[in-house]
């Protein structure tokens, strides 16, 4: 057996700096315990509607197991167009518009390999989903994150994305509903945002992947729909988190012919076409699984209720977010890191949170919490950081 | 209160009767006092017409043997079905009684305590009654579901515990 300092490294120098996801270090310390409550799960604790799995079931029946086109089933671009266009009020076209991707994930991935040249900067708002630096990174880009505040309930206030702006600015990504702090842009701060791209000329990466669980009574918005946005715009989409299909992998990219046809030629040497069965199911999703999604925001958002309420009363200021699965509590009053709070936390009472700061520096002093697992588990885990917190206090007094 | 609240709250309770009032109140952010006076006055206008257990018989010591029957009757010219529903329904051996469309004209759910008291319901009760027509019995074997909960399913949680 060979040693391995002994072995050549062959590992390009760019992909030997990326930090491992920082959440990593926390599975592998959760995952050696018994009887944890976890909060730290970032997927729906639904199970896929059954339609769409008896659709997908369907599909395979019929001996539906060839590839696709490369941009994917054009009868699912066609209802994925339809349901942006009712939903958001965009309009792009099927053919040569959407392209059907391996998750939001790989959407993204296209998406900033298609338009980053090396040198480039691209802008996105933090505490942020753990891939978008890396990712700029691989595309020899340059990440540039704004910091986000509780003060302005994590929104991206668009003074201080001016203020970023350099001429190596290529794009903006926005991720509102956010992950991880649940936050949501105003139509106002929309509207600010989209002025600053047209007037520096900046693509925008629009993450709409939890758009569908947001809790105020306005229906969903897009950036790509103000003036001057849509020619602009990369417009992300899937079927993981309102139809809790994560496992399906299934997500879509809609936006100018251009920046898709480019999106596509990667697509097409890298990945070839999105698994044709789970296209079935994200088609079956979109014509019968609507009602599924929507008894499943009812019930994220009494879960968010009791969450918040809960925070709030323990002495805990958590900010009550419109969006996604997830709170953000402010943990500072414990005079804990978010590291310390998450692993005490962990080791004393069985509870797993996300630390702050594995979504970027700015969310240190926080963590994430997810709320998309059952009530019960959410009041028992409430019950048990309370007594975590009156612990902490009796230790220092 | 709000429609969509109020829907919350039927809905919270059709799947699990024993939620409170507070634990309502919580998850819709409104007052203990709201929710109740909410859930009072469904009860008032009969929306909800009672809460029950949800018993699943195959685990009991005893179990009670369950059919459903099939029932043709002659419509009466004054009260339609209606009278020999309600003349049915007073049997206490009768769970729940419905008005069917198709082949036959009222389904019958019935319980007792075994196969002969069932039967021997159908045959010295049931189909001696003036109007009943024929009977046709179906005895359950096995129950999957029930008022929308899966009797044999196993909670499982298969996510990784920390997800990005």
């Amino acid at each position: 057996m060979s040693d391995s300092r002994s072995c050549r490294d062959f590992v390009a120098p760019h992909i030997a700096v990326l930090p491992k996801s920082g959440i990593r270090y926390f599975f592998d310390l959760v995952n050696t315990m018994s009887g944890v409550i976890s909060l730290g799960i970032g997927e729906p604790d639904f199970v896929s509607p059954w339609s769409v799995c008896e659709g997908t079931v369907y599909s395979l029946e019929r001996g539906r197991t060839h590839y696709t086109s490369n941009l994917g089933l054009l009868s699912l671009r066609k209802a994925i167009c339809d349901y942006v266009a009712e939903e958001f009020g965009v309009r792009y076209a099927p053919e040569n518009e959407c392209l059907v991707t391996v998750g939001v994930s790989e959407a993204f991935d296209l998406a900033i390999r298609a338009i980053t040249s090396p040198g480039d900067e691209i802008i996105y708002h933090e505490p942020c989903y753990v891939s978008y630096a890396t990712e700029i990174r691989m595309s020899h880009g340059v990440p540039v994150p704004v910091c986000t505040y509780e003060k302005n309930l994590f929104a991206l206030d668009p003074a201080d994305l001016e203020k970023a702006v350099t001429p190596r600015t290529r794009a903006i990504i926005l991720n509102f509903p956010c992950n991880p702090t649940g936050a949501v842009l105003t139509d106002e701060q929309m509207r600010d945002i989209a002025k600053i791209a047209v007037k520096y000329d900046l693509a925008v990466i629009a993450d709409h992947i939890y758009s569908e669980l947001h809790y105020d009574d306005r229906p969903m918005h897009t950036v790509a729909a103000l003036p001057g946005m849509r020619e602009r715009t990369i417009f992300l989409h899937g079927f993981s988190k309102a139809f809790a299909m994560t496992g399906f992998r299934i997500g879509y990219a809609c936006g100018p012919n251009s920046i898709v046809d480019a999106m596509m030629k990667i697509h097409q040497y890298a990945m070839l076409c999105a698994p044709t069965t789970a296209q079935y199911g994200a088609e079956e999703a979109l014509k019968s699984a609507r009602p599924d999604m929507q008894r499943m925001v009812a019930e994220y958002k009494g879960r968010r209720n009791v969450i918040v309420s809960r925070f709030n009363e323990m002495g805990l200021s958590c900010f009550n977010p419109q969006g996604a699965f997830y709170v953000f509590p402010n943990v500072t009053s414990t005079g804990l890191s978010s590291q310390d709070f998450a692993v005490k936390l962990l080791q004393s009472k069985r509870v797993a949170v996300v630390p702050g700061n594995a979504f970027g520096a700015c969310g240190e002093g926080y963590v994430r919490c997810s709320y998309a697992t059952s009530l019960e588990d959410i009041r028992t885990a409430m019950d048990r950081i309370a007594e975590f917190l009156d612990e902490l206090k009796t230790e220092k007094a | 209160m709000k429609f969509e609240d109020r829907k919350y709250i039927l809905n919270a309770l059709v799947k699990n009767a024993k939620t409170t009032a507070a634990d309502l109140a919580e998850q819709l952010g409104a007052s203990e006092q709201e929710v109740a006076a909410e859930i009072a006055d469904l009860e008032k206008q009969n929306i909800i017409r009672g809460y029950h257990a949800l018993v699943n018989e195959d685990n009991l010591h005893e179990k009670p043997v369950k059919a459903i029957i099939e029932v043709r009757v002659r419509p009466e010219r004054e009260g339609g079905f209606d009278r020999i529903a309600r003349r049915l329904s007073n049997f206490p051996q009768v769970t729940a009684l419905y008005l069917m469309s198709g082949g036959y004209d009222l389904m019958l759910e019935v319980r007792g305590a075994d196969l002969n008291e069932v039967a021997s319901f159908v045959s010295s009760k049931l189909a001696t009654i003036d109007g009943v027509l024929s009977t046709g019995t179906h005895f359950l074997l096995k129950k999957y579901k029930e008022s929308g909960v899966m009797l044999l399913e196993e909670e499982h949680d298969e996510r990784l515990k920390i997800v990005p």
